[in-house]
Protein backbone atom coordinates (compact mmCIF):
# COMPACT_ATOMS: atom_id res chain seq x y z
CA UNK A 1 0.00 0.00 0.00
CA UNK A 2 1.07 3.58 -0.61
CA UNK A 3 2.25 5.44 1.89
CA UNK A 4 0.23 8.68 1.65
CA UNK A 5 -2.78 5.94 1.94
CA UNK A 6 -3.79 5.26 5.39
CA UNK A 7 -2.56 8.90 6.15
CA UNK A 8 -5.56 10.50 4.44
CA UNK A 9 -7.20 7.09 5.49
CA UNK A 10 -6.62 8.12 9.08
CA UNK A 11 -7.47 11.89 8.56
CA UNK A 12 -10.96 10.84 6.66
CA UNK A 13 -11.97 8.88 9.53
CA UNK A 14 -11.46 11.30 12.64
CA UNK A 15 -12.75 13.76 10.41
CA UNK A 16 -15.81 12.06 10.46
CA UNK A 17 -15.83 10.83 13.93
CA UNK A 18 -14.96 14.68 15.09
CA UNK A 19 -18.30 16.03 13.03
CA UNK A 20 -20.59 13.23 14.38
CA UNK A 21 -19.96 13.18 17.75
CA UNK A 22 -22.08 15.09 20.51
CA UNK A 23 -21.63 14.81 23.98
CA UNK A 24 -17.50 14.60 24.41
CA UNK A 25 -15.14 11.83 24.58
CA UNK A 26 -17.34 9.05 26.01
CA UNK A 27 -19.63 9.45 23.67
CA UNK A 28 -17.04 9.15 21.51
CA UNK A 29 -16.20 5.26 22.35
CA UNK A 30 -19.02 3.55 20.68
CA UNK A 31 -18.02 5.17 17.78
CA UNK A 32 -14.34 4.71 17.29
CA UNK A 33 -15.09 1.05 18.58
CA UNK A 34 -17.31 0.11 15.47
CA UNK A 35 -14.88 2.00 13.52
CA UNK A 36 -11.66 0.54 14.23
CA UNK A 37 -12.46 -2.52 15.41
CA UNK A 38 -15.68 -4.05 14.20
CA UNK A 39 -14.86 -2.28 9.95
CA UNK A 40 -11.71 -1.76 9.81
CA UNK A 41 -9.97 -4.32 11.97
CA UNK A 42 -7.02 -2.46 12.79
CA UNK A 43 -7.02 -3.29 16.51
CA UNK A 44 -8.68 -5.96 18.64
CA UNK A 45 -11.42 -5.43 21.39
CA UNK A 46 -8.07 -5.58 24.14
CA UNK A 47 -5.94 -3.67 22.09
CA UNK A 48 -8.60 -1.14 22.24
CA UNK A 49 -9.80 -1.07 25.77
CA UNK A 50 -6.22 -0.93 27.03
CA UNK A 51 -6.37 2.21 24.91
CA UNK A 52 -9.00 3.87 25.90
CA UNK A 53 -7.59 2.87 29.89
CA UNK A 54 -4.60 4.71 28.48
CA UNK A 55 -6.53 7.90 27.23
CA UNK A 56 -8.68 8.02 30.48
CA UNK A 57 -5.50 7.82 32.78
CA UNK A 58 -3.16 10.65 30.69
CA UNK A 59 -4.01 14.23 30.86
CA UNK A 60 -6.46 15.89 27.89
CA UNK A 61 -9.14 15.25 25.91
CA UNK A 62 -9.95 11.50 25.41
CA UNK A 63 -10.86 11.96 21.67
CA UNK A 64 -7.44 13.69 21.16
CA UNK A 65 -5.44 10.74 23.00
CA UNK A 66 -7.26 7.92 20.88
CA UNK A 67 -6.82 9.72 17.80
CA UNK A 68 -3.06 10.35 18.79
CA UNK A 69 -2.65 6.53 19.55
CA UNK A 70 -4.63 4.64 16.55
CA UNK A 71 -2.91 7.26 14.59
CA UNK A 72 0.36 6.45 15.93
CA UNK A 73 -0.30 2.54 15.63
CA UNK A 74 -1.23 3.20 12.17
CA UNK A 75 1.02 5.24 10.59
CA UNK A 76 3.77 6.51 12.61
CA UNK A 77 3.88 10.25 14.13
CA UNK A 78 2.29 11.95 10.46
CA UNK A 79 -0.69 9.00 11.23
CA UNK A 80 -0.63 10.13 14.63
CA UNK A 81 -1.35 13.95 13.44
CA UNK A 82 -3.78 13.51 10.65
CA UNK A 83 -5.60 11.58 12.89
CA UNK A 84 -5.23 14.75 15.66
CA UNK A 85 -6.29 17.46 12.63
CA UNK A 86 -9.32 15.55 11.68
CA UNK A 87 -11.00 14.99 14.99
CA UNK A 88 -10.45 18.98 16.29
CA UNK A 89 -11.59 20.34 12.75
CA UNK A 90 -14.92 20.46 12.79
CA UNK A 91 -15.26 21.35 16.38
CA UNK A 92 -12.45 24.25 15.52
CA UNK A 93 -14.79 25.15 12.51
CA UNK A 94 -18.23 25.06 13.60
CA UNK A 95 -17.93 26.69 17.10
CA UNK A 96 -15.53 29.56 15.01
CA UNK A 97 -19.21 29.57 13.00
CA UNK A 98 -21.15 29.70 15.90
CA UNK A 99 -18.96 32.61 17.59
CA UNK A 100 -19.37 35.04 14.79
CA UNK A 101 -23.32 35.19 15.90
CA UNK A 102 -23.32 34.31 19.27
CA UNK A 103 -23.23 37.81 20.75
CA UNK A 104 -25.87 38.61 18.47
CA UNK A 105 -27.82 35.63 19.00
CA UNK A 106 -28.17 35.93 22.55
CA UNK A 107 -29.47 39.86 22.37
CA UNK A 108 -32.64 38.29 21.16
CA UNK A 109 -35.19 38.24 23.88
CA UNK A 110 -36.42 34.58 23.40
CA UNK A 111 -33.16 33.26 23.18
CA UNK A 112 -31.86 35.15 26.96
CA UNK A 113 -35.33 33.43 28.21
CA UNK A 114 -34.12 29.82 27.03
CA UNK A 115 -30.81 30.45 28.11
CA UNK A 116 -32.13 31.45 31.71
CA UNK A 117 -32.85 27.34 32.04
CA UNK A 118 -29.86 26.20 29.85
CA UNK A 119 -27.77 27.32 32.97
CA UNK A 120 -29.55 25.54 35.12
CA UNK A 121 -29.46 22.22 32.90
CA UNK A 122 -25.81 23.15 33.12
CA UNK A 123 -25.49 23.02 36.61
CA UNK A 124 -26.95 19.57 36.56
CA UNK A 125 -25.10 18.14 33.57
CA UNK A 126 -21.75 18.85 35.24
CA UNK A 127 -22.91 17.40 39.01
CA UNK A 128 -24.58 14.17 37.45
CA UNK A 129 -21.24 13.89 35.23
CA UNK A 130 -19.30 14.28 38.78
CA UNK A 131 -21.55 11.68 40.14
CA UNK A 132 -21.11 9.09 37.50
CA UNK A 133 -17.39 9.49 37.65
CA UNK A 134 -17.65 9.40 41.55
CA UNK A 135 -19.30 5.62 41.03
CA UNK A 136 -16.59 4.55 39.21
CA UNK A 137 -14.29 5.53 41.54
CA UNK A 138 -11.97 2.73 43.74
CA UNK A 139 -13.92 2.03 46.62
CA UNK A 140 -10.64 2.66 49.47
CA UNK A 141 -10.90 4.79 52.11
CA UNK A 142 -8.02 6.82 50.79
CA UNK A 143 -10.43 7.84 47.59
CA UNK A 144 -12.79 9.19 49.99
CA UNK A 145 -10.36 10.93 52.00
CA UNK A 146 -9.27 12.72 49.45
CA UNK A 147 -12.27 13.55 47.78
CA UNK A 148 -14.02 14.95 51.04
CA UNK A 149 -10.89 16.82 51.48
CA UNK A 150 -11.08 18.49 48.01
CA UNK A 151 -15.04 19.44 48.50
CA UNK A 152 -14.13 21.02 51.66
CA UNK A 153 -11.60 22.90 50.49
CA UNK A 154 -13.07 24.12 47.49
CA UNK A 155 -16.65 25.20 48.63
CA UNK A 156 -14.72 27.11 52.05
CA UNK A 157 -12.51 28.62 49.29
CA UNK A 158 -15.11 29.96 47.30
CA UNK A 159 -17.54 30.81 50.05
CA UNK A 160 -14.73 33.09 51.58
CA UNK A 161 -13.75 34.24 48.45
CA UNK A 162 -10.22 33.31 48.35
CA UNK A 163 -8.87 31.66 44.69
CA UNK A 164 -8.30 28.08 44.43
CA UNK A 165 -6.33 26.68 42.17
CA UNK A 166 -7.12 23.58 40.76
CA UNK A 167 -3.90 22.79 38.78
CA UNK A 168 -1.87 22.87 42.38
CA UNK A 169 -4.85 20.66 43.91
CA UNK A 170 -4.83 18.09 41.25
CA UNK A 171 -0.89 17.74 41.42
CA UNK A 172 -1.15 17.34 45.19
CA UNK A 173 -3.83 15.14 44.91
CA UNK A 174 -1.13 12.83 43.13
CA UNK A 175 1.07 13.43 45.54
CA UNK A 176 -0.93 11.76 48.07
CA UNK A 177 -1.44 9.19 46.00
CA UNK A 178 2.42 8.32 45.68
CA UNK A 179 2.96 8.74 49.44
CA UNK A 180 0.15 6.42 50.26
CA UNK A 181 1.74 3.95 48.15
CA UNK A 182 5.26 4.80 49.60
CA UNK A 183 3.50 4.28 52.84
CA UNK A 184 1.82 0.85 51.82
CA UNK A 185 4.92 -0.80 49.88
CA UNK A 186 7.23 0.34 53.22
CA UNK A 187 4.62 -1.06 55.68
CA UNK A 188 4.40 -4.66 53.61
CA UNK A 189 7.89 -6.01 53.07
CA UNK A 190 8.45 -5.71 56.90
CA UNK A 191 5.86 -8.06 57.68
CA UNK A 192 6.88 -10.86 54.97
CA UNK A 193 10.12 -11.98 54.01
CA UNK A 194 13.69 -10.75 53.82
CA UNK A 195 14.38 -10.80 50.16
CA UNK A 196 11.27 -8.91 49.56
CA UNK A 197 12.25 -5.58 50.89
CA UNK A 198 15.74 -6.34 49.52
CA UNK A 199 14.57 -6.04 45.71
CA UNK A 200 11.84 -3.41 46.94
CA UNK A 201 14.67 -0.96 47.49
CA UNK A 202 17.14 -2.16 45.12
CA UNK A 203 14.59 -1.48 42.21
CA UNK A 204 10.64 -0.09 42.39
CA UNK A 205 9.56 -2.26 39.43
CA UNK A 206 12.11 -3.77 37.65
CA UNK A 207 10.05 -5.61 34.58
CA UNK A 208 8.87 -2.48 32.89
CA UNK A 209 12.19 -0.54 32.49
CA UNK A 210 13.80 -3.92 30.77
CA UNK A 211 10.36 -3.78 28.94
CA UNK A 212 10.57 -0.49 28.07
CA UNK A 213 14.89 -0.86 27.23
CA UNK A 214 13.26 -3.25 24.67
CA UNK A 215 10.84 -1.48 22.59
CA UNK A 216 13.57 1.56 22.44
CA UNK A 217 15.71 -0.86 20.42
CA UNK B 1 -0.33 39.56 24.49
CA UNK B 2 -3.80 37.85 24.84
CA UNK B 3 -2.56 35.35 22.21
CA UNK B 4 0.47 34.19 23.90
CA UNK B 5 -1.67 34.31 27.23
CA UNK B 6 -4.87 32.35 25.63
CA UNK B 7 -1.90 29.81 24.49
CA UNK B 8 0.16 29.50 27.61
CA UNK B 9 -3.38 29.42 29.74
CA UNK B 10 -4.98 26.64 27.86
CA UNK B 11 -1.30 24.72 27.34
CA UNK B 12 -1.67 24.55 31.25
CA UNK B 13 -5.60 23.39 31.20
CA UNK B 14 -4.48 20.55 28.61
CA UNK B 15 -1.45 19.30 30.79
CA UNK B 16 -3.58 18.96 33.95
CA UNK B 17 -6.97 17.54 32.92
CA UNK B 18 -7.70 14.57 34.10
CA UNK B 19 -11.23 13.12 33.17
CA UNK B 20 -12.20 14.47 29.78
CA UNK B 21 -14.07 17.64 29.08
CA UNK B 22 -15.72 17.77 32.59
CA UNK B 23 -12.68 17.11 34.50
CA UNK B 24 -11.42 20.97 32.46
CA UNK B 25 -14.13 22.78 33.54
CA UNK B 26 -12.94 24.16 36.96
CA UNK B 27 -9.71 25.11 35.02
CA UNK B 28 -11.33 26.42 32.42
CA UNK B 29 -13.69 28.51 34.85
CA UNK B 30 -10.79 30.10 36.93
CA UNK B 31 -8.36 30.52 34.37
CA UNK B 32 -11.58 33.02 32.36
CA UNK B 33 -13.05 34.30 35.47
CA UNK B 34 -9.40 35.44 37.15
CA UNK B 35 -8.08 36.61 33.76
CA UNK B 36 -11.71 38.70 33.40
CA UNK B 37 -12.61 37.09 30.22
CA UNK B 38 -15.70 35.87 30.99
CA UNK B 39 -18.42 35.82 33.64
CA UNK B 40 -19.63 32.80 35.33
CA UNK B 41 -23.13 32.95 33.24
CA UNK B 42 -21.20 33.58 30.07
CA UNK B 43 -19.31 30.32 30.70
CA UNK B 44 -22.63 28.30 31.76
CA UNK B 45 -23.90 29.55 27.78
CA UNK B 46 -20.72 28.43 26.36
CA UNK B 47 -20.50 24.66 28.51
CA UNK B 48 -24.18 24.46 27.16
CA UNK B 49 -23.35 25.42 23.52
CA UNK B 50 -19.52 22.78 23.61
CA UNK B 51 -21.94 20.43 24.85
CA UNK B 52 -24.41 20.68 22.29
CA UNK B 53 -22.18 20.93 19.32
CA UNK B 54 -20.52 17.63 17.90
CA UNK B 55 -16.85 16.85 19.05
CA UNK B 56 -14.59 17.13 22.40
CA UNK B 57 -15.83 19.52 24.83
CA UNK B 58 -12.78 20.35 25.96
CA UNK B 59 -11.91 21.61 22.53
CA UNK B 60 -14.89 23.43 21.52
CA UNK B 61 -14.61 24.89 25.25
CA UNK B 62 -11.31 26.16 24.04
CA UNK B 63 -12.44 27.31 20.72
CA UNK B 64 -15.27 28.87 21.87
CA UNK B 65 -13.07 30.99 24.79
CA UNK B 66 -10.12 31.49 22.73
CA UNK B 67 -12.33 33.46 20.03
CA UNK B 68 -14.19 34.85 22.44
CA UNK B 69 -10.92 37.00 23.47
CA UNK B 70 -8.84 36.67 20.50
CA UNK B 71 -10.90 36.40 17.26
CA UNK B 72 -9.81 33.46 14.88
CA UNK B 73 -6.58 32.94 15.49
CA UNK B 74 -6.90 33.31 19.33
CA UNK B 75 -9.61 30.49 19.04
CA UNK B 76 -6.93 28.49 16.72
CA UNK B 77 -4.18 28.91 19.41
CA UNK B 78 -6.17 28.41 22.02
CA UNK B 79 -6.91 24.91 20.94
CA UNK B 80 -3.63 23.65 19.99
CA UNK B 81 -2.96 24.98 23.61
CA UNK B 82 -5.28 22.57 25.18
CA UNK B 83 -4.76 19.51 22.41
CA UNK B 84 -0.20 19.71 22.40
CA UNK B 85 0.11 18.51 25.93
CA UNK B 86 -2.39 15.02 25.26
CA UNK B 87 -0.75 14.52 21.92
CA UNK B 88 2.89 14.46 22.85
CA UNK B 89 2.19 12.61 26.14
CA UNK B 90 0.31 10.17 23.84
CA UNK B 91 2.91 10.32 21.03
CA UNK B 92 5.82 9.32 23.68
CA UNK B 93 3.30 6.06 25.29
CA UNK B 94 2.65 5.00 21.76
CA UNK B 95 6.11 5.54 20.64
CA UNK B 96 9.12 5.11 23.56
CA UNK B 97 7.07 4.82 26.85
CA UNK B 98 4.75 1.79 26.30
CA UNK B 99 4.85 0.30 29.22
CA UNK B 100 5.18 3.48 31.05
CA UNK B 101 1.62 3.69 32.17
CA UNK B 102 1.96 0.28 33.97
CA UNK B 103 4.57 1.64 36.32
CA UNK B 104 3.41 1.44 39.90
CA UNK B 105 4.14 5.03 40.73
CA UNK B 106 2.24 6.16 37.77
CA UNK B 107 -0.79 4.07 38.95
CA UNK B 108 -0.18 5.76 42.34
CA UNK B 109 -0.23 8.76 41.18
CA UNK B 110 -3.64 8.56 39.28
CA UNK B 111 -5.50 6.78 42.31
CA UNK B 112 -4.67 10.32 44.12
CA UNK B 113 -5.61 12.27 41.09
CA UNK B 114 -9.39 10.82 40.32
CA UNK B 115 -10.76 11.67 43.68
CA UNK B 116 -9.37 14.95 43.34
CA UNK B 117 -10.54 15.44 39.83
CA UNK B 118 -14.16 14.36 40.77
CA UNK B 119 -14.71 16.29 43.60
CA UNK B 120 -13.63 19.54 41.32
CA UNK B 121 -16.05 18.39 39.33
CA UNK B 122 -18.69 18.41 41.62
CA UNK B 123 -17.94 21.13 43.68
CA UNK B 124 -17.80 23.12 40.59
CA UNK B 125 -21.59 22.39 39.98
CA UNK B 126 -22.37 22.90 43.60
CA UNK B 127 -20.63 26.79 43.76
CA UNK B 128 -21.99 27.01 40.20
CA UNK B 129 -25.30 25.92 41.51
CA UNK B 130 -25.02 28.32 44.64
CA UNK B 131 -24.49 31.20 42.47
CA UNK B 132 -27.03 30.98 39.39
CA UNK B 133 -29.80 29.44 42.07
CA UNK B 134 -29.37 31.94 45.06
CA UNK B 135 -26.81 34.31 43.63
CA UNK B 136 -24.39 33.51 46.80
CA UNK B 137 -20.65 34.79 45.77
CA UNK B 138 -22.46 38.01 44.11
CA UNK B 139 -23.61 41.29 46.17
CA UNK B 140 -27.49 39.83 46.94
CA UNK B 141 -29.05 36.90 47.63
CA UNK B 142 -31.94 35.95 45.57
CA UNK B 143 -33.69 32.77 45.46
CA UNK B 144 -34.16 31.94 41.65
CA UNK B 145 -36.95 29.45 41.90
CA UNK B 146 -37.52 28.68 37.77
CA UNK B 147 -33.97 27.75 37.88
CA UNK B 148 -34.51 25.20 40.67
CA UNK B 149 -37.90 23.98 39.37
CA UNK B 150 -35.78 23.26 36.20
CA UNK B 151 -33.12 21.25 37.58
CA UNK B 152 -35.86 19.38 39.44
CA UNK B 153 -37.34 18.28 36.56
CA UNK B 154 -34.35 17.71 34.36
CA UNK B 155 -33.39 15.39 37.20
CA UNK B 156 -36.52 13.81 37.52
CA UNK B 157 -36.80 13.07 33.49
CA UNK B 158 -33.27 11.90 33.19
CA UNK B 159 -33.68 9.62 36.28
CA UNK B 160 -36.67 8.37 34.86
CA UNK B 161 -35.33 7.90 31.66
CA UNK B 162 -32.53 5.81 32.76
CA UNK B 163 -35.40 3.48 34.82
CA UNK B 164 -37.08 2.96 31.40
CA UNK B 165 -35.46 2.44 28.75
CA UNK B 166 -31.89 1.34 30.58
CA UNK B 167 -29.48 3.83 29.01
CA UNK B 168 -28.38 7.66 29.73
CA UNK B 169 -30.73 10.41 28.40
CA UNK B 170 -28.81 12.58 26.01
CA UNK B 171 -27.64 15.84 27.55
CA UNK B 172 -28.94 17.64 24.23
CA UNK B 173 -32.17 16.92 25.05
CA UNK B 174 -31.83 17.85 28.85
CA UNK B 175 -30.77 21.46 27.25
CA UNK B 176 -33.69 21.44 25.04
CA UNK B 177 -36.10 20.42 27.24
CA UNK B 178 -34.87 23.20 29.82
CA UNK B 179 -34.94 25.71 27.45
CA UNK B 180 -38.40 25.15 26.44
CA UNK B 181 -39.84 25.23 30.37
CA UNK B 182 -38.03 28.49 30.35
CA UNK B 183 -38.98 30.09 27.24
CA UNK B 184 -42.81 29.29 28.13
CA UNK B 185 -42.54 30.42 31.81
CA UNK B 186 -40.73 33.53 30.58
CA UNK B 187 -43.10 34.66 27.79
CA UNK B 188 -46.06 33.92 30.13
CA UNK B 189 -44.30 35.86 32.79
CA UNK B 190 -43.04 38.98 31.01
CA UNK B 191 -44.68 38.34 27.58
Amino acid sequence: MSKGKPVLTLFLTFLKIGAFTFGGGYAMIALLEEEFVGRRKWLTHEEFLDIIAIGESTPGPLAINSATFIGYRQAGFFGSLASTLGVVLPSVIIITVISLFFDRFMQFRYVQYAFEGIRACVVYLIFSAGLRMFKGLKKKPITYVIFGAVVALFISFYIFGIGFSSVICILACGCVGLFVYALTSLRKPAGLTECEPAREAGHLDPEPSQKEGGAEK
Amino acid sequence: MIYLQLFLSFLKIGAVSFGGGYGMISLVRETVVSNGWLTDTQMMDFIAVSESTPGPIAVNMATFVGFSQGGVFGAILATIGVIMPAFFIMFLIASVMRTFMKRKGVNAFLEGVRPGVVALIMSTAVTMGLSTLFGVGGEKLDINILGSVIIAVVAAVSVLYKKIRKKKISPILLIVLSAVISLCVDIIAYG
